[in-house]
């Protein structure tokens, strides 16, 4: 799905977090959205979400008005992983899923076989079976995650929000959860990602956008936008930047300033 | 593993059988001895298109004119009491919500007692003045915690603590203020019990717990979805400030109503459906009709109990939910606490 935010604002009780915001994303495109905390990510991904109302701008979906449809219509088109996740009660993996059927379901109608289908394809693209009928609440913190993930496939979305979808997780989750995402693009679903690791972000986005301050500051390929210049500029800090070849892969260090030992 | 949950369609045979058996009990057993045969007979007489003859005036009178509304308006009360526990558990995400947590029965025993000492002698004032001051203890918990288009679940819980806190002074000073038989009245009615149950009130609590608690079934994947947080909810289309506004009100209305007829009877809103979810699971498709069930068959056993343990005196029946609600509960609890998990 192609999304088009145009001169988008929002503001939390008086205060602007999106100012005149502007983003083009293609379809199939998995885009990274990197910025210092408070820069106004996980509110651009829940106004793309239809979760926040925008105050001013709008957004469209393959062109059609994002306002144009109901809450239900949006979340059979979108669905989003957040950082942190918690099941109030004792369900089953499989039965959270189940609820990313929710929107397809009128209030009174069963799940259908298209309904099993879609739960049976999310929780094998999770790697889940074999988890099926284990307690959520049991499951170490990149279990969960996985199983929230599977819950928004579940939704058969065409785009996918994930906010900061690994920052709680340790390095085999990280990258579990990166290569599953990744392999969604083969399946014609957009992503839009806010990622805290630059490093992470540059290896797995095809584009990055650079968030300051309510806007996008820079927009483009991962070695274009994660330069030392851009960098400093807007996260505050000093560091140094290494292109590898052939895949012009960019690697992020901090620089110490501290003595070691 | 979900192994140790229950069947649904098992558990829900069960619970029709335990009803079925429930109201033969509640109608067989009573003060007054009456063969089983006789009881028999004189409810089968009552079936539409049935007429047997000769058939005991007295016992008739007992049974269709006494037990049987007692039994049905039991049944609709306990139901009522736990749909609304299942909901407000639901809705807060907590194990402990009640139905009495917004304020219901606070504001029910204020409502109760202010009618009663105005001096207000009919039939009908004192549980109109429980279901009116149940439904300005809530709405008022509503209006405080009701900011910028949300509602904060822990403000709500917070609110009804100490608006309940408010409410249960004016009974105090209410109970203070009235003659020794108004403060008889009163005391009699906060102890909760099925007394004043009748055809009439049958009639009254039918359409709204049938009504109320309907809606609220059709509601019950909504709430599914919020056990995994509001903003997540919202991701799925569910709109969590309308579901709080519509389940929150619709368990209000009938727990408001079923206090207005029997009293504060405790225990049922918060036992039963968490019962029920250990047996079940917690998928409210499930939970909240077997909860009606559930709560109908335990307040017409322990009311049967609050009639015989005595005799031929009665003991209010909230004090029976509450004295094998309450162990059974903390039995629960340190079972959860020593096997390693909460809820």
């Amino acid at each position: 799905m192609k999304v088009d935010i145009k001169n988008l604002k929002f503001a939390y009780n008086g205060r602007d977090v999106l100012r005149n915001l502007d983003l083009s994303i293609d379809k199939n495109e998995f885009i990274g959205i990197v910025g210092p905390n408070g820069s106004g990510k996980t509110t651009l991904l829940k106004n793309i979400g239809g979760v926040l109302e925008p105050g001013e701008g709008e957004i469209y979906f393959d062109g059609k008005l994002l306002r144009s449809f109901s809450s239900k219509q949006i979340a059979t088109m979108v669905g989003a992983l957040q950082q942190e996740n918690h099941v109030g009660f004792d369900f089953t993996v499989r039965e959270v899923v189940e609820m990313g059927r929710f929107p397809h379901l009128s209030r009174f109608e069963r799940h259908d076989a298209d309904d099993d289908r879609a739960v049976e394809w999310a929780l094998s693209v999770t790697d889940l079976e074999s988890f099926s009928d284990r307690y959520v609440n049991q499951l170490s913190g990149g279990e969960k995650q996985r199983v929230f993930l599977a819950l928004a496939l579940a939704q058969e979305p065409d785009l996918l929000l994930l906010d900061e979808p690994t920052s709680s997780l340790d390095i085999n989750y990280q990258i579990k959860i990166m290569e599953t995402v990744c392999g969604l693009k083969q399946e014609g679903i957009t992503v839009i990602a806010a990622i805290h690791d630059l490093n992470l972000a540059a290896h797995y986005a095809d584009r990055i956008a650079m968030m300051s301050e309510g806007r996008i500051k820079v927009l483009g390929e991962p070695c274009q936008v994660l330069t030392q210049r851009n960098i400093s500029e807007t996260f505050g800090v000093d560091v140094e930047v290494k292109n590898s070849d052939p895949r012009d892969l960019v690697h992020i260090f901090p620089r110490r300033t501290a003595s070691i030992g | 593993m979900s192994q140790d949950r229950a069947r649904p369609k098992a558990a829900f045979l069960v619970l029709f059988l335990l009803l079925g058996l429930a109201v033969i009990v509640g109608v067989v057993l009573g003060p007054v001895n009456i063969p089983i045969v006789d009881s028999f007979f004189i409810l089968v007489n009552e079936l539409p298109g049935v007429e047997i003859g000769n058939l005991p005036g007295n016992y008739q009178t007992i049974i269709v004119g006494l037990r049987l509304p007692r039994v049905l308006v039991g049944m609709l009360v306990g139901s009522a009491l736990a749909v609304s526990g299942t909901v407000m558990q639901g809705i807060f995400r907590n194990p402990l919500a009640t139905p009495y947590i917004l304020g219901v029965s606070a504001g029910g025993s204020a409502g109760a007692a202010t009618s009663v000492v105005m001096g207000f002698t009919s039939n009908l004032a004192l549980p109109l003045g429980a279901l009116i001051g149940a439904l300005l203890a809530v709405s008022l918990v509503y209006r405080i915690s009701y900011t910028r288009g949300s509602t904060s679940t822990y403000t709500l819980i917070l609110a009804g603590v100490a608006l309940s806190s408010l409410f249960s002074a004016v009974t105090t000073a209410m109970i203070f203020l009235a003659g020794p038989y108004e403060q008889h009245r009163v005391l009699f009615w906060m102890m909760g019990g099925l007394w004043r149950s009748s055809w009439r009130w049958f009639q009254v609590l039918l359409p709204v717990v049938a009504v109320g608690a309907g809606i609220i079934f059709s509601w019950g994947r909504d709430l599914n979805a919020l056990s995994l947080g509001e903003s997540a909810a919202a991701h799925l289309g569910v709109k969590p400030e309308m579901v709080k506004k519509i389940l929150l009100g619709l368990a209000t209305a009938i727990s408001a109503v079923a206090v207005s007829a029997a009293g504060t009877i405790g225990f049922i809103g918060l036992v039963i459906p968490h019962i029920l979810r250990m047996i079940l699971g917690p998928n409210h498709m499930i939970l909240l009709p077997a909860a009606a069930l559930g709560g109908g068959i335990f307040l017409i056993y322990t009311d049967v109990m609050a009639k015989m343990v005595m005799q031929p005196v009665e003991m209010p029946v909230g004090v029976i939910t509450a004295f094998f609600g309450a162990p059974f509960f903390l039995y629960l609890l340190r079972q959860k606490i020593v096997g390693g998990r909460m809820r």
